[in-house]
């Protein structure tokens, strides 16, 4: 079953002629001319569809949040920052079938009663912005963006605004900050950004694949959807797939896959790489908890593991981790722990914008010592040093990234102490180019 | 290198893009603007230059410091000149996983470059950025706004020698 990506390998999908072939824009015609707004956020809400952009959070209830004060414009944001190492399933959605963002775009803008919309694109991906451009300029000629789209009265307008390449923009009130033109500082929150966003309007942000899935609710019915997956995880996700797998890519699967399956079925990433076996795996983006083999295609409870946000995040931050954005990066015994957990340490450093002192310090401190183990300088103290920095960072911030820093170091810490214990223990054959944890001998 | 920005105007095409963009927010609000101005300077003259910035800042009527501010901030910007070519290439850990150490030591000893630095004939500048969006199909690097993906040794020497023509 697949509602995001069913056409998407059509020959001249990006293209409005070929995208309406297809059923496109149907769910615009629909909402419009025989749905009132209200009706819109209804349909959304049955469908119990998640915010994909990591925290999971209820579409529909979001939007039911939205401050409706008169005379005041309100605005929808589409969050297409997309920076979370490991997750690019919105760069592929974007550049390979435009039409289904754009047409999401209006449907929820309509549902929301915006008349102006921003998708929010990294800086980086200027060639994507020249796509999604084209496509809503196709999409005006044909009537249904503008000035009273379908002789209904309902005015849209879409802007596509670049960012300038940091991953802090992709929280949504920094990403807010960053539309007003400025650095891209996370706001204090409350106000949230449904009372007071955009210029100080009531605004939604929502991710590029969460407002894709609008069309197929509203043609479909929200229930339809729900009755897709499991439990409060209804509906379809996109994981990204990396690291050391046969076939890295995109995969739309409906939620409830076992993680065995999406791991070793040719369907998905086809298994480890030939003469390689599991080591580790990070589920949901560089941010979640890093989890060892005897962890990931089951529970500590020796249940199937599934790709669902419950059966993930089971055994809490001990023994599970998070479905987040579905960046499922993949780990070979091949992988030395340490280094990769440096290098996502490096990554927050570099990522802090630097406002709340716990991140900004705690951040380039985590790096140091870390850099410090890996390059054979470390001592056993600094292990617990590393645990006790992540702590003091964790839930001191003002934005969530102080988490993502710490929860990535200390889950490797939880998980694979023993990695950091030899590195100390052992600096001359730790610091060899490629060395690694020998595992294999652990095991067998 | 560059050339100097001493006459900083926009090209009548990139001015009419300009208010294009300009045109595109609320009343009051032209601010939001400052971003994607600046991605236009940078493809005019290659990098931002001080000079761009107080441009920037006058047709925006802001002060200049808050174009600094922003252009300080979002590392896209190129504060000073750079060569004809800025690769720059992913060092995130999925790109890594996916054999990205190999391929871009192989890119700085071909280039003859360590990274932040220009070939001295200024055809390349090469930069460390972190995750682009394409970890699955990594190793990657940007060249403005090409994506070159799947790299190898052999593919990376591809690309130099074509854009070394
Ligand atoms: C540091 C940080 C980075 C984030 N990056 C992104 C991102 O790139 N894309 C995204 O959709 N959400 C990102 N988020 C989550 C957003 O703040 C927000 O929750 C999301 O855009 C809401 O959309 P959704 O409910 O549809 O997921 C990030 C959050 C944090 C704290
Ligand atoms: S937690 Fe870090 S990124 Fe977030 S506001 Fe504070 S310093 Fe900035
Ligand atoms: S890690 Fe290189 S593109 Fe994501």
């Amino acid at each position: 079953m697949k509602i995001l990506t069913q056409h998407i390998n059509e020959p001249g999908i990006e293209t409005f002629d070929v995208y309406r072939k297809h059923g496109g824009y149907t769910a615009v015609e629909k909402a419009i001319k025989s749905m009132t707004p209200d009706e819109v956020v209804e349909e959304v809400k049955k469908s119990g569809v998640r915010g994909r952009g990591g925290a999971g959070f209820p579409m529909g209830m979001k939007w039911s949040f939205l401050a409706k004060p008169e005379g005041v414009p309100r605005y929808l944001v589409c969050n297409a920052d997309e920076s979370e190492p490991g997750t690019f399933k919105d760069h592929y959605l974007m550049k390979s079938i435009p039409h289904l963002l754009i047409e999401g775009m209006i449907v929820s803008s309509y549902a929301l009663g915006a008349n102006k919309s921003f998708i929010y694109v990294r800086g980086e991906l200027l060639y994507v912005i020249a796509i999604l451009e084209k496509a809503i300029a196709e999409a005006k000629a044909k009537g249904f963006l503008g000035k009273n789209i379908l002789g209904s009265g309902y005015d849209l307008e879409l802007v596509v605004q670049p960012g300038g390449g940091a991953y802090i923009c992709g929280e949504e009130t920094a990403l807010l900050e960053s539309l007003e033109g400025k650095r891209g500082n996370p706001r204090n929150k409350p106000p949230f950004p449904a009372v007071k966003g955009l210029y100080q309007c009531p605004t939604v942000v929502n991710n590029v694949e969460s407002i894709s899935n609008t069309p197929w609710i509203i043609n479909n019915g929200g229930e339809a959807y729900a009755a897709l997956g499991v439990g409060r995880s209804t509906g379809t996700k996109l994981i990204s797939a990396s690291g050391h797998i046969r076939k890295p890519g995109v995969y739309e699967i409906v939620l409830g896959v076992p993680v065995e399956e999406f791991i070793y079925s040719d369907e998905y990433c086809g298994g480890i790489r030939d003469g390689h076996y599991l080591k580790a795996l990070v589920a949901g983006g560089s941010s979640v908890p890093i989890l060892p083999a005897n962890l990931i295609t089951t529970t500590a409870n020796n249940e199937p593991r599934l790709m669902t946000y419950e059966s993930l995040s089971d055994g809490g931050f001990a023994t599970g981790t998070m479905l987040g954005s579905g960046g499922f990066i993949v780990f070979d015994e091949t992988a030395c722990i340490v280094k990769n957990t440096l290098n996502f340490a490096h990554f927050y450093r570099h990522e802090s914008c630097g406002q709340c002192s716990p991140c900004r310090e705690g951040t380039g401190w985590m790096e140091k010592i870390l850099y410090r183990i890996e390059n054979g300088r470390g001592t056993q103290a600094d292990i617990d040093l590393l645990v006790d920095v992540s702590r003091k960072i964790e839930g001191n911030t003002i934005c969530p990234l102080g988490d993502a820093a710490a929860w990535p170091v200390a889950s490797a810490i939880r998980h694979f102490r023993h990695e950091f214990e030899w590195h100390i223990s052992h600096p001359e054959e730790a610091t060899r180019p490629g060395a690694v944890y020998p595992t294999e001998a652990v095991l067998n | 290198m560059s050339t100097q920005t001493t006459d900083i105007k926009f090209t009548p095409e990139n001015l009419e893009k300009a208010h294009e963009i300009i045109a595109r927010y609320p009343e009051g609000k032209q601010k939001s603007a400052l971003i994607p101005l600046l991605h236009l300077v940078q493809k005019q003259w290659g990098w931002v230059s001080p000079e761009a910035m107080d441009y920037v800042a006058e047709m925006l009527s802001i002060e200049s410091i808050e174009v600094y501010e922003v252009a300080t901030f979002y590392t896209m910007f190129h504060l000073e000149p750079v060569g004809k070519h800025v690769i720059e290439y992913c060092r995130t850990g999925p790109c890594c996983l996916m054999g990205g150490e190999k391929v871009y030591d192989h890119l700085k000893q071909r280039l003859g470059v360590q990274t932040g630095q220009t070939t001295p004939d200024g055809m390349f500048t090469l930069k460390e950025v972190e995750c682009l969006a394409a970890c699955g199909w990594g190793p990657v690097f940007q060249i403005r706004e090409k994506y070159y993906m799947n790299l190898t040794c052999d593919k990376v020497d591809e690309i130099i020698d074509e854009l070394s023509k």
